[in-house]
């Protein structure tokens, strides 16, 4: 029994009820993703929660590069391989509305 | 075992023009989001893309464009297209570029300078087509620094073997 199996997902992976998530599980759902948390990480992740918590959606990619005040490099280098779906899967979210 | 390939999709762009410049930048774009790998070529106007001396300079002409309608301004005109006669005006292409920036700019989507360079910080490959360098006499100093070199036909046939391929 992880955290994870306590969690309701979407088709796609993604969480659908909100108030699910904890800082605990995502660092299990990063784990998941192959990636270990940093503070450079938490960065991201506490911008879109708050971003979301704002206008109800995840941010995008390029909301999330002017918003949180990472470089689009370092995003990658984050969350390498598919940054905007695992971002959002990693905090909690939908998946990101918006094409830029 | 062997390992599963990753999906990789590849753009030639083969247009300058402002409207035509956006599709492979969106689309790319949000290909790298999701992890899959992106490639890019330019080749004959799409070249204007990735040059110094005119990247920032794209326009959008109205004339044959039958999609032109005065609703885009915000009318009540529905269908009512702009005169073509009208389009040859001086200053209706500049009239026409200078507003679909702002409408860009209003949904926050970034100048095609600073999308090229947020793909190629993303990760894209992106290349020059070597036969239109050559007849366009464009210099290596003359490209943005996305552009990884100047390749042949073959060789870009050669890089995306497996690739999905859009010709924009």
């Amino acid at each position: 029994m992880t955290l994870l199996d306590n969690i309701t997902l979407n088709d796609d992976g993604f969480m659908t009820i909100p108030a699910e998530w904890t800082e605990e599980l995502a660092a299990a759902l990063a784990e998941k993703e192959g990636i270990a948390l940093t503070d450079a990480h938490w960065n991201v992740i506490n911008f879109c929660r708050e971003t979301a918590e704002d206008s109800g959606a995840a941010p995008t990619l390029r909301q999330i590069t002017s918003g949180a005040g990472v470089t689009t490099k370092d995003l990658f280098k984050l969350f390498p391989k598919g940054p905007a779906k695992k971002v959002a899967k990693i905090s909690g979210l939908g998946k990101p509305e918006g094409c830029v | 075992m062997t390992e599963e390939k990753n999906r990789h999709i590849a753009f030639i762009c083969s247009k300058g023009d402002l409207d035509m410049a956006y599709p492979a930048l969106i689309m790319g774009w949000a290909a790298l989001g999701d992890g899959i790998d992106v490639t890019i070529f330019f080749t004959f106007w799409g070249l204007d893309l990735v040059t110094e001396k005119r990247v920032d300079k794209l326009e959008i002409a109205p004339v044959a464009n039958t999609s032109f309608k005065m609703s885009m301004m915000g009318l009540p005109t529905g269908n009512w297209g702009i005169p073509n006669i009208m389009g040859i005006i001086p200053g209706m292409s500049a009239f026409a570029t200078w507003f679909m920036k702002m409408k860009m700019k209003a949904l926050g989507v970034p100048p095609v300078r600073e999308y090229i360079e947020m793909l190629s910080d993303a990760g894209a490959n992106m290349y020059g087509c070597k036969m239109t360098v050559d007849m366009f006499d464009i210099k290596d100093e003359d490209f943005l620094p996305a552009i990884d070199s100047v390749v042949t036909a073959s060789d870009f046939m050669d890089m995306t073997e497996g690739a999905q391929i859009v010709f924009i």
